[in-house]
């Protein structure tokens, strides 16, 4: 019980942190408005004709999971940097579970992704992404479990850094790569042959098909743009959930306190 | 007395470095008591302190805190402690009594509530209580932001206190703070002590705040080098004398020699007191004298002696 309204504090207070920080809510918007707006945009009319399917909409499908994922991510690698100087030396001699510090921070990040996420969508409507009530209501449990992936992401990435120094050094290698191999910009299939192989291990490729499988559903495009069967993403993210929650918490902890 | 600290042979050494952070120290800090960890820096005290609140792993020895073992009942450790860190851990985005709520529900003493008009009644009149002797029942609801250095101390010690721990730790809580945000802190700390009976461990390099204290350990590179109350470290340590002086300094020197006093110095002549009054020695000289000074020692002197010694 005590650890459930940690979990809600830990959460709610990530959520007002970010409601009251006007700064960053304004440059959250900015990167994926950047994505869609421009180069989504600029392919579409470029090689638009081309690939069979609308490129601005698979982009825009592509930053939405890509936001919801890296966003969370990115919040729990703050970690770090909250627990020197801020209300985090706070959490962590509080006597509750350290998985529920965890959850909570996770939980947290999520509430704060989400309405970048709808200031995504309310951005991609805006330029013309067939968005429909429907559409919206299949993609929202997804956005959930995309958000709780990034955070178990981030996580274990965390657990293995030292520093902050080190997290910023080490991040933007860490999710570079994956904008093109999950697929975000053009399809995972039109990867070449070795690409593909790496691709198979980008945690962040099977958050962006699963989201594709909830927004093309019926579709006559969606052959084009969905790679796996919407279990087998789930089964992958399911599973990589389970092992970087796990692990991650556990070395976190032990390279908290055994230093 | 009932011990509500309990360190044996404790020993911390960071991976990869070639010394121990804390070298085999051992205390205990009594039910009630103020305690001084003293020392300057580097010397093991954040160290010492992280490993009693628990978010540090010791590398060897025993600990308990308010009966509980450290290592097997960490939970229950941190539910007896209250703890304000060296640097200010309170969320500047949040308001003050925001930060102190979410420490009450953390702490498991109520359910989540979003705001602080659906708290219990119990809950406001806690914080009420805790501001005002404080002094910050103005600022309860202004953001963090806006306190400063000082109140954002106070509004600290409201935090750590609104779980009532047995224990009270302090890591060097006024480092930063002008002399009369120091004076101020000091005053409302020695109320919270008198209400509530709370054991206060302290750790500080201002020698004035360890001489308050019921007890002092002096460290330094991780070992204890003194330990007692503040009277006994300097009675050990540094002895009390008297500088005197006279035109007749030749005359001056013979009479000492043969009253037998140990004395040294060709200008004003030191005279150890070893145990005698000053008043007893000025009386048995009769060489005319044309200055006097006597000299006690402040816990100053005796922790520069001690720390300059190594």
């Amino acid at each position: 019980m005590n650890n459930l309204n940690a979990i809600l504090t830990i959460a709610y207070r990530d959520f007002l942190k970010f409601v009251r920080d006007r700064a960053r809510l304004v440059s959250t918007f900015i990167f994926p408005v950047l994505f869609i707006g421009i180069l989504g945009g600029s392919m579409q009319s470029s090689f638009g004709a081309q690939s069979g399917f609308d490129l601005l909409t698979f982009v825009f499908t592509g930053v939405l999971a890509q936001t919801l994922f890296s966003s969370t991510a990115q919040g729990i690698i703050s970690l770090i940097e909250d627990r020197e100087n801020d209300f985090s030396q706070e959490i962590f001699v509080a006597p509750v579970s350290r998985y529920a510090i965890i959850l909570g921070k996770i939980l947290g990040e999520s509430l704060v992704a989400f309405p970048q996420g709808a200031g995504i969508i309310l951005f991609g409507w805006l330029v013309g992404v067939p968005i429909s009530m429907p559409r919206i209501l299949a993609m929202a449990p997804i956005a959930i479990v995309i958000c709780f992936f990034g955070g178990a992401f981030g996580l274990i990435v965390l657990a293995n850094l030292s520093s902050q120094r080190a997290a910023n050094q080490v991040f933007p290698f860490l999710m570079l790569p994956q904008y093109f191999l999950a697929g975000i910009f053009t399809p995972v299939t039109t990867l070449p042959a070795y690409l593909k192989v790496i691709a198979l291990v980008t945690p962040m490729r099977y958050a962006v098909d699963l989201l594709r499988n909830a927004f093309y559903a019926g579709s006559g495009q969606y052959d084009r743009v969905v790679a796996e069967d919407a279990v087998v993403n789930m089964a992958v993210l399911g599973a990589a959930f389970a092992v970087f929650l796990l692990f991650g918490t556990v070395l976190f902890v032990r390279r908290e306190r055994n230093r | 007395m009932e011990p509500v600290i309990s360190v044996q042979h404790l020993v911390k050494r960071y991976k990869g470095a070639d010394r121990n952070a804390v070298d085999d120290i051992s205390f205990t800090v009594f039910h009630g008591q103020f305690f001084a960890l003293l020392g300057p820096n580097g010397a093991g005290k954040t160290t010492t302190v992280s490993i009693l609140t628990t978010t540090l792993a010791p590398t060897s020895g025993q600990v308990t805190v308010a009966g509980y073992d450290l290592q097997k009942e960490a939970s229950a450790v941190r539910h007896s402690s209250g703890i304000i860190f060296q640097t200010p851990s309170l969320d500047l985005n949040l308001t003050a009594e925001e930060n102190v709520r979410f420490h009450a529900i953390l702490y498991g003493l109520y359910r989540f509530r979003p705001t602080f008009a659906s708290m219990p009644q119990a809950y406001k009149k806690q914080v009420e209580q805790l501001a005002a002797v404080v002094g910050i029942e103005q600022d309860i609801f202004k953001p963090v932001r806006t306190f400063s250095g000082g109140m954002k101390r106070k509004l600290e010690i409201v935090r750590s206190l609104i779980h009532t721990p047995k224990v009270l730790f302090l890591d060097e809580p006024t480092a930063g703070l002008d002399p009369a945000s120091r004076r101020n802190l000091w005053a409302y700390l020695t109320g919270v002590r008198q209400e509530y009976g709370t054991t206060v461990f302290l750790t500080t390099h201002y020698l004035d705040e360890a001489e308050q204290s019921d007890a002092v350990c002096i460290i330094n590179k991780g070992k204890i080098v003194a330990s007692g109350t503040p009277e006994q470290i300097k009675r050990a340590l540094i002895e009390d004398y008297l500088l005197i002086t006279s035109n007749d300094h030749q005359a001056l020197c013979l009479e000492l020699e043969r009253l037998g006093l140990s004395f040294s110095g060709i200008g004003p002549v030191k005279i150890n007191l070893n145990g005698h009054t000053a008043h007893e020695i000025l009386r048995s000289i009769s060489t005319p004298l044309t200055g006097v000074t006597t000299h006690t020692p402040t816990l100053e002197d005796a922790y520069l002696e001690i720390v300059g010694k190594e």
